[in-house]
């Protein structure tokens, strides 16, 4: 019995001085889902490339610490933050109520909307719940999109579930599901940029209602990291000050995007 | 009734996982499950006992084919022969417009015939065990009556072969039930689908995986049951006699 409490007074002092280095986080371990183009992607070669890369990589730079990115499926990413795994989710994570019960948000860094997206000779027009009536909607799985679909439309339609966008596309693109609905620069990167899209938008931008679309994008942290929340704050402040943020920007979604 | 719905209503009171709606999904899970399961494992049936016989055959051009097709099934991961199945066909010229289309679609088809070959290469392999084992003096004495082979296959052979094999199949049988939980990874919403739902909502691992996984060992044990009361009944003979 001594023994074992002996051990687990060992093992807490040890965690605690572990847990007191990693606070200081002079490396910071990002949490990722790949691939989530222009987001975060691979480029050809395989190298780690995409606006969240480059802007978490400058902020790092800003904060002056060194970082690495860790793979992670989207399911499983707010777990894996939890358990350690990474200190920081940036992966295009919507701030929302739901999330915000789980993880600590940074200042939102980015807004983007959703939309649907279909094959160009789709029959649809607009977007309702007569207009899907039996139709298969594709969304990733634990997304936002995911919750708005399944809760508006889930009745009408057939929502199918994929771990990653990519196994979704290539359903859509052999006519298992009719219609997408996903992250807008995603689905303009990798449906409509191609030189022969065979996509189209269906409908409008969609960015409400606010349980659903939330505040913008933001890092995830542990609740506990208020200080580290702090930090990036200032890094994402002072990066927009000197026009680094911009630059990225441009490079991933073009000057007429603003 | 009311009375239950009352006390079930009680029950969820203050839990934001176990809702109505989530509740309705593992339903829906365990739907598809059983469906996936009890259709493959029917189908799987079915094939493997003229398979078995001819892996039995003297002839290796009857043999070998058979052989063949079981040493590929259970030589490679049911995961990976779901993804042919499931995302190979699609890039087949024209598929969308042939007849096979409408079951390829969907993705429970395209599982239940994976799962279906799988569980067929196992089951064969089992039944030709239990077959090569028939001993020898059944089917001599077979033999001196007179039967045909096809009559001594039918009469001799194959009823106590079923028997022999019933443990090894009643294994086969939960393992495909294990197994059939890669199902959710072409977007098909059986028991495990259900749990990574939830998961993923409620980020809520333990709650959705210990559900899900407390509703399996019932299967389990359910199927545990089953065969133990066919190898009570099937396997009488075989128990010692008590006066």
């Amino acid at each position: 019995m001594k023994k074992i409490i002996l051990t687990s007074i060992t093992a807490a002092a040890l965690t605690a001085g572990y847990a007191q280095a990693r606070d200081s986080y002079d490396h910071i371990r990002f949490g990722v889902d790949v691939p989530y183009e222009p987001m975060e992607y691979r480029t050809p070669d395989g190298e780690l490339t995409g606006f969240d890369i480059d802007l978490g990589n400058a902020l790092c730079d800003q904060m002056e610490v060194t970082c690495e990115w860790v793979e992670q499926q989207w399911d499983g990413i707010i777990p894996g933050l939890l358990a350690r795994n990474y200190d920081a989710i940036m992966s295009s994570m919507t701030i929302n109520e739901e999330r915000r019960a789980q993880v600590l948000f940074t200042d939102s860094y980015l807004t983007v909307p959703s939309a649907w997206f279909g094959p160009v000779d789709s029959e649809l027009e607009d977007i309702s719940e007569a207009s899907l009536e039996g139709l298969t909607l594709g969304v990733q799985r634990g997304t936002l999109q995911d919750n708005y679909a399944t809760d508006f439309y889930g009745d009408m339609a057939t929502v199918r579930r994929y771990a990653s966008v990519d196994d979704m596309l290539l359903d859509m693109e052999a006519e298992r599901i009719d219609i997408v609905f996903v992250n807008y620069p995603v689905g303009k990167t990798t449906l409509l940029d191609s030189e022969r899209s065979e996509y189209r938008v269906i409908g409008e931008m969609i960015n409400e209602p606010y349980e659903y679309f939330g505040d913008g994008i933001a890092i995830a942290l542990r609740p506990r990291d208020e200080a580290l929340a702090e930090r990036f704050n200032e890094a994402i402040a002072a990066v927009k000050e000197d026009g680094t943020y911009d630059r990225i920007h441009e490079r991933y979604f073009g000057e007429e995007e603003e | 009734m009311l009375d239950f719905s009352a006390w079930f209503n009680d029950l969820l009171a203050g839990n934001l996982i176990f809702t109505p709606t989530t509740l309705g999904y593992y339903w829906e899970g365990l739907v598809t499950t059983t469906q996936l399961v009890f259709l493959a494992l029917l189908a799987g049936l079915i094939l493997a006992v003229p398979l078995a016989i001819m892996r039995s055959s003297k002839h290796k051009w009857i043999s070998l084919p058979v052989y063949l097709y079981t040493y590929v099934f259970r030589g490679t991961p049911l995961l990976i022969q779901l993804y042919i199945i499931y995302y190979g066909v699609v890039f087949v010229d024209g598929i969308q417009q042939t007849f096979l289309w409408p079951i390829l679609r969907e993705a429970f088809y395209p599982a239940l015939i994976a799962f279906t070959l799988n569980t067929a290469a196992y089951t064969t392999e089992i039944f030709r065990g239990a077959i090569k084992a028939t001993a020898q003096g059944e089917i001599e004495a077979a033999r001196a009556y007179g039967m045909s082979p096809r009559l001594m296959m039918r009469r001799i052979i194959l009823p106590s072969a079923f028997r022999r094999a019933l443990p090894a199949y009643g294994n086969e049988v939960i393992f495909m039930l294990h197994a059939s939980a890669i199902a959710s990874v072409v977007t098909l919403m059986d028991l495990t689908g259900a749990a990574r739902f939830v998961y993923a909502r409620f980020y809520a691992p333990f709650e959705a995986f210990l559900f899900v996984a407390a509703i399996y060992l019932c299967l389990t044990f359910a199927i545990l049951y089953f065969f133990r009361y066919l190898e009570k009944k099937l396997l009488a003979h075989l128990r010692p006699q008590t006066a």
